[in-house]
């Protein structure tokens, strides 16, 4: 093993400067890796130096993924966005407990051992919040930026169904509420249609424990389903034959419409696409470039997405990297040998429903100009320049 | 002989692997037998929520002026001096005609007054969340006292309301039947197919 004086020296100096914890990670790469042994195992993994996605803190409510810097359909634990209404509680999964009562035949409290010893389900979706669009982006807006506040993991728990069987619910009951035990106790009223076909208590995230931004140790999972009516630490359900009229879905989370109406337990995310590569701040050069991104709809599949390397004029068919899951993120992706003179690309999706993601004009013309804040999904574009910066295609608002 | 006895055992063996790999999973129960009953006591400590019908509003009275102090003291820090100022949500406020523009202005503030359909919605959600530094601390009566100034501000209640568990449902809020089902399939609608 041959270590230069200048490659100790570089380690010392590093190693002095990261902290006792950076060893492990060994800051400086040999010339050769090869030439040198390894470091050993060690009881916890950790993220090659030089990789460092983060997500993008906004204020102290939310903060969103870094898709310009993931490749597949899985978001990191850990880069997961984050939404919530006061804080990240920290509850003690010894003493949780899941309350049911209400229309019910028996009224009953679950312990998180409890909720693990049903017999299981895991599957994968995604979670968005319906307030994940920048009206007002600038050219200079990252994916991250425009749509973080959607990502996509394995999800494990029990079925709503089973546990709604172990407690009966009663007949005429249509509704339940759903209660968080955050400082916000966020409640949403949540049909009981949802709870008999997918909605899961789920403890599990891509195989450990959910994260505290996510719900530990126990939330509400609605596969499809705006963000926040997936309650998340999840502490109280009530059966009842009509919805509660919770804050949450009442003064927020509804969407004020052109014919001065608004729309209320708009629950279903549609379908949407999103381009993260090129996108800004990366430089491309001529040559082939394979355009991809994620798409997903909250009422199931994903059929189709079109690329348009020319403003919107025209469309081809991207490849869906297999395998398609129903209410997931789905990765395309498109070969484009580009010419180096300025193109716009854009996406638009659509999905088993028949559903085509609009263009903002005709979400506009059916919201209104007003359209603020929810279930925002036009398509958008990417103005890859001559000289290979690539920035958001601004589009005015209203 | 021997090899008789091996083949004998080798086809015990198979017949008991056929076995093993035709066994049914067992027949899920109707129940599981897992958790416990909860008591009343547990189920009315957890169970704060008001519905718009009045169903959950504790006993208590107030009139508007007695959450004057209260909303000064508490709430004025964020909603601002008169309930419009902010810097956070706008609490106070009427439109001409009790218009509803809001699809077509993205900039008028949504208000108790020209946005929520439901009084009883005020009651539960200070009582469960406010103020954030200190979530869940306020009595019912200041409670009660808050929604009726707040209904007052907005010039939903006269002065001399009273306001407890049979008048708050009672109060009508002109957005109220602004809000309908969502278009796309209903409130109950899963996934349309």
């Amino acid at each position: 093993m041959k270590v230069t004086r200048r490659e100790v020296l570089a380690g010392a100096a590093g190693v002095a400067a990261l902290g006792a914890n950076a060893l492990a990670q060994s800051p400086q790469a040999p010339a050769d890796p090869s030439k040198v042994r390894g470091r050993p195992s060690s009881v916890l993994g950790q993220r090659a130096p030089s990789e460092k996605p983060q997500r993008q803190a906004r204020g102290g409510a939310s903060s969103g993924t870094p898709h310009q810097d993931l490749v597949g359909t899985i978001t990191p634990s850990d880069l997961h966005f984050e939404r919530h209404h006061a804080g990240v509680p920290t509850v003690d999964p010894k003493t949780y407990s899941l309350l049911i009562h209400g229309m019910v035949e028996r009224p009953m409290m679950f312990t998180l051992a409890d909720l693990k010893r049903f017999p299981a389900a895991t599957r994968v979706c995604f979670l968005e919040c319906s307030g994940n669009f920048g009206r007002t982006a600038p050219p200079e807006t990252t994916p991250q930026q425009l749509a973080g506040l959607t990502s996509s993991s394995e999800w494990t728990g029990v079925m709503l169904s089973t546990l709604f069987r172990e407690v009966g619910v009663r007949p005429g009951a249509t509704w339940f509420l759903a209660e968080g035990t955050d400082a916000a106790m966020l409640t949403r009223s949540i049909p009981v249609a949802k709870a008999m076909d997918d909605a899961m208590v789920a403890y599990g995230q891509n195989g450990e424990a959910i994260r505290p931004e996510q719900g530990y140790p126990a939330r509400l999972l609605l596969p499809g389903w705006e963000g926040n009516s997936n309650v998340k630490w999840l502490r109280r359900i009530e059966l009842s034959d009509r919805p509660f009229m919770t804050r949450e879905e009442t003064s927020k989370y509804t969407d004020p419409m052109a014919n001065d109406t608004a729309r209320m337990f708009s629950f279903v995310m549609d379908a949407r696409s999103l381009i993260t590569y090129p996108t800004y701040p990366v430089t491309v050069g001529k040559g082939w470039i394979e355009i991809n991104g994620i798409a997903w709809t909250g009422y199931g599949r994903i059929t189709r997405v079109d690329i348009s390397t020319d403003g919107g004029n025209t469309w081809t068919a991207a490849r869906l990297q297999e395998p398609v899951l129903p209410k997931a993120h789905t990765r395309f992706r498109h070969l484009w040998n580009w010419d180096g003179r300025e193109a716009v690309i854009m996406s638009r999706a659509s999905d088993e429903t028949g559903y085509v993601q609009p263009t903002r004009a005709k979400l506009l013309a059916e919201r209104g100009p007003g359209a603020a804040g929810y279930h925002l999904n036009p398509i958008t574009g990417w103005v890859v320049r001559a000289d290979g910066t690539v920035v958001y295609k601004q589009e005015a608002w209203g | 002989m021997r090899s008789a006895r091996l083949a004998l055992a080798l086809s015990l063996c198979s017949a008991a692997l056929l076995t093993a790999v035709h066994a049914q999973q067992p027949k899920v129960p109707e129940r599981f037998g897992i958790g416990r009953p909860a008591t009343p006591e547990e189920i009315a400590a957890w169970d704060i929520d008001v519905r718009p019908d009045g169903t959950g509003l504790p006993a208590g009275t107030a009139r508007p002026a007695d959450g004057a102090p209260i909303y000064a003291a508490k709430c004025s820090g964020c909603h601002g001096k008169t309930g419009k100022e902010g810097p956070n949500d706008r609490l106070v406020g009427r439109l001409p005609n009790d218009e509803f523009p809001f699809g077509r202005e993205a900039s008028v503030p949504h208000t108790i007054g020209n946005y929520w359909p439901y009084a009883t919605t005020v009651f539960d959600y200070i009582r469960r969340a406010m103020p954030p530094d200190a979530p869940g601390s306020l009595k019912d009566a200041e409670v009660y006292a808050l929604t009726a100034y707040l209904l007052n501000l907005n010039e939903l209640i006269p002065s001399d309301a009273v306001i407890d568990a049979t008048s708050l449902p009672k109060v009508k809020m002109p957005a109220r039947d602004r809000f309908v089902p969502d278009p796309r399939g209903g409130p109950t609608s899963v996934p349309k197919k």
